[in-house]
């Protein structure tokens, strides 16, 4: 395998842990709203959240197009395999990108209007919650290596394997860390608004403790059948080292919640958690962009020729540059306050 | 076949309803740019009202465009897997580029809609035009990788395998430009078109002078984009008549090659029969649009075995339609520029108002007729000459099932995005009563 190839894996990785980071971040605030009951303050916690996507959703949204794009151009066997073994999950998918961006658009520009406030705050929650359970068993089925491109019958074919044990648990544990990305985010926004930090704190908390029991069931799911993803995992020592080294930074964030929920520290873990999470993943997936019954797809395989990827790179590259600067703009606009370090 | 069909209908039903909202994102930025320009330069608090109205309306057809676009780059693997299997290494670098034109929209498009009171207000103008400008751009990136689709270049084709792939020579493929130009200047007319009628009416029934001055902008833009696309409108059907002569031929309804071609003007081509009936003809008109040439040889589709037509009906029919709206908003646009200009008075006239409104959806059934006149007049063929559109369908059955759903869901939203707009005006006249 080429340098530029490894560099386009290295892109492809970005844009999927920037897609979890700052996108799972807006599902996540929007799974959260829909936990959010009778509190008396709900109508602030509302406001709070909705000001915190209003701005950025959409330019977070294009990370997702952006690994589309890499993985079609650079690594086109893979997309093509997931798009016909996976088509079920990557439209329901679908449909939940579609509902929630557009339900959320037309609550914020449409005059207020109980009755259809109301249907758009359902749609909205409900997209927030089926995108990432669905990108999630897409996660799972390429990497339990249960997908059989020989069998014959519609339910082996297409469905079988993104409705596996491993892969609706990790469905569920990327819901989970989407809400746990909101929520201490959210708790560092609550400038201005002192009386919701304790709200905030109480919905992290609630989302950490979620993430680790969904997080150990996923593994222990893993072990079901004879694929066994976890055994994979655990006998990786990069995959078996992050996710060990994410379980002991819970407990300094656990502390820095409850005493300076709004501290730099907390999302600063919190990143870093997710981020190794992710990389872990990767390493057990490694050297195979997905696993079959057969073996399934390697990397140095799957790439598409020298000239292409060479092309992709440059336009990575540039697109980085203007891309970057322009971010780094639109958050310093409307995230900067929020970065300052607690209290 | 009757999955090929479906699978044919969801594409084409994504694409028309994704279009409409690519053709917004692409002009309505610059016409809100160009009224918050004259706020600036007038201090005319319509100007700003306007701007604020429009950006709305632009927020949220953004928003439907942005995710019924990721819903097509999905499309184009759930549907076409044999088709991105091989075009993905060839033509998907330009979508890479696209990627970040599309990303820095999404990023102007926040600083401008969130920023009002936030960032200074030239940097906050500039944000507007960008949008507009990246866009454009994006347009441009998309339809390069169409225009490979009708003019494959950058690769030898081995035995079912591209070989000797070259991403630039298939970028800057010959179709490309002329198609991306063709496509944009439409948007304008069309979305300059589309607005001016809408706030025609609404002068008509409310006399708020900000609708005369957003009818001033939005017909500035149609007319002068509708002038120039006849211009491009010729050059793009030479380059289709070098190209895809079977193109041409099933856009005109010719069957015969004949020298000194007559142009059929209307018409029902019968494939049975081998014939156009109830057209009008223009002596040697065609031979002289495609080659510059009154005498010149143009093929007509009994050169080619039957197995190869596009379906020529509509192909002819849709070519009709786009050439007819794009003929009369030509001629109108003359007229408006001269009224602009010289008779001021007549946008105060009922009828020339109701007349205007009238104009409303005409350029938008024109891109509808052109995107027809491109897609379906390159079939049987996916890739022109390569692949057929039937090699490339996905093995899985069920397409008539997410076929439904796609338009199920495109429709309902349709129709909220109307009732939205409604709401938003509504909203609007009651902040210019107060």
């Amino acid at each position: 395998m080429t340098i530029v190839t490894m560099i386009n894996i290295l892109f492809l990785f970005v844009s999927i842990l920037f897609y979890l980071l700052f996108a799972g971040a807006d599902f996540g605030a929007g799974i959260l709203e829909a936990f959010i009951g009778k509190h008396p303050k709900r109508k602030e916690q509302m406001e709070l959240m909705g000001h915190a996507i209003a701005p950025v959703w959409e330019a977070n949204h294009v990370w997702l197009i952006l690994a589309v794009v890499i993985s079609f151009v650079g690594f086109p066997p893979v997309y093509e395999f997931i798009s016909i073994y996976l088509h079920v999950p990557i439209i329901l998918a679908l449909m939940g990108i579609v509902a929630r961006g557009t339900a959320f658009t037309f609550r914020h520009y449409d005059p207020y209007e109980p009755k259809t406030h109301k249907l758009y705050s359902y749609i909205f929650r409900f997209g927030s919650f089926i995108t990432p359970f669905f990108l999630g068993t897409v996660v799972g089925a390429i990497t339990m290596g249960t997908i059989d491109p020989d069998a014959n019958r519609f339910t082996d074919l297409y469905l079988k394997h993104w409705l596996h044990p491993f892969s609706i648990s990790l469905g569920i544990f990327t819901c989970a860390l989407c809400a746990f990305l909101a929520a201490i985010y959210l708790t560092g926004e609550t400038r201005g608004a002192r009386e919701l930090i304790p709200v905030f704190r109480k919905k992290s908390i609630y989302a950490l403790i979620f993430m680790v029991i969904s997080g150990a069931v996923c593994l222990l799911s893993g072990f079901i059948g004879e694929e066994d993803f976890s055994g994979r995992f655990t006998n990786n020592p990069l995959s078996i080292f992050s996710v060990l080294i994410a379980t002991i930074l819970l407990i300094p964030l656990y502390l820095t919640l409850k005493d300076n929920p709004r501290s730099l520290l907390v999302r600063g873990l919190g990143v870093v958690i997710v981020t190794l999470i992710l990389s872990g993943w990767s390493a057990a997936q490694w050297p195979y962009f997905i696993r079959t019954v057969e073996g399934g797809i390697l990397v140095q395989e799957a790439a598409s020729p020298e000239a292409t990827q060479e092309g992709l790179l440059l336009a990575l590259v540039v697109g980085s540059l203007l891309i970057f600067p322009a971010l780094g703009y639109l958050f310093k606009i409307f995230k900067w306050e929020f970065l300052k370090n607690g209290d | 076949m009757n999955e090929l069909i479906a699978a044919r209908s969801q594409m084409a039903f994504s694409l028309g309803f994704h279009i409409i909202f690519a053709a917004i994102g692409m002009a309505m930025p610059f016409l809100m740019s160009a009224a918050y320009y004259f706020h600036i330069k007038t201090k005319d608090k319509d100007y700003q009202i306007l701007t604020k109205a429009w950006s709305k309306g632009v927020a949220i057809f953004f928003a439907v465009g942005a995710v019924s676009g990721t819903a097509l780059s999905f499309e184009l693997g759930l549907l076409w897997p044999g088709f991105m299997k091989h075009a993905g290494a060839i033509i998907g670098m330009p979508f890479s580029w696209e990627g970040t034109a599309f990303f820095l929209e999404a990023i102007f498009l926040g600083i401008f809609l969130y920023g009002w009171d936030k960032v200074h207000t030239k940097i906050h103008w500039l944000s507007s035009l960008f949008v507009g400008i990246c866009g454009v751009t994006s347009a441009y990136f998309v339809i390069a990788a169409n225009g490979w689709m009708n003019s494959p270049t950058g690769f030898d084709w081995n035995n079912g395998n591209p070989i000797n792939i070259d991403p630039y020579a298939a970028m800057f493929n010959d179709a490309f430009f002329m198609q991306a130009t063709h496509m944009t200047v439409a948007a304008f007319a069309a979305v300059g078109f589309a607005v001016g009628g809408v706030h025609a009416l609404l002068y008509y029934k409310t006399r708020f002078p900000l609708h005369l001055k957003a009818l001033k902008i939005a017909l500035v833009f149609a007319a002068v984009s509708s002038l120039i696309q006849p211009i491009i409108g010729d050059l793009s059907a030479k380059a289709v008549a070098e190209r895809q002569p079977i193109k041409l031929a099933a856009m005109e309804g010719l069957f015969e090659t004949q020298k000194g071609a007559p142009l059929l003007i209307g018409g029902i081509p019968d494939e049975e029969r081998r014939a156009t009936e109830y057209a009008i003809h223009i002596p040697k008109a065609l031979s002289f649009l495609a080659f510059n040439d009154f005498d010149a040889e143009v093929k007509g589709l009994n050169e080619w075995d039957p197995e190869f037509w596009p379906p020529v009906l509509i192909t002819h029919l849709a070519f009709q339609v786009m050439i007819g709206i794009g003929t009369l908003l030509a001629l109108v646009s003359v007229l408006f520029l001269f009224a602009l200009k010289w008779r001021k008075g007549w946008f105060e006239n009922k009828k020339v108002l109701l007349f205007i409104f009238a104009l409303t959806p005409l350029g938008f059934i024109a891109i509808e007729a052109g995107w027809i006149v491109t897609e379906v007049g390159r079939q049987p063929w996916i890739i022109y000459g390569i692949m057929k559109t039937a090699d490339a369908l996905t093995p899985r059955p069920g397409i008539w099932f997410t076929f439904a759903l796609y338009a199920l869901i495109y429709s309902m939203l349709s129709v909220v995005v109307t009732y939205l707009l409604v709401r938003q005006i509504r909203l609007l006249h009651s902040t210019l009563k107060r």
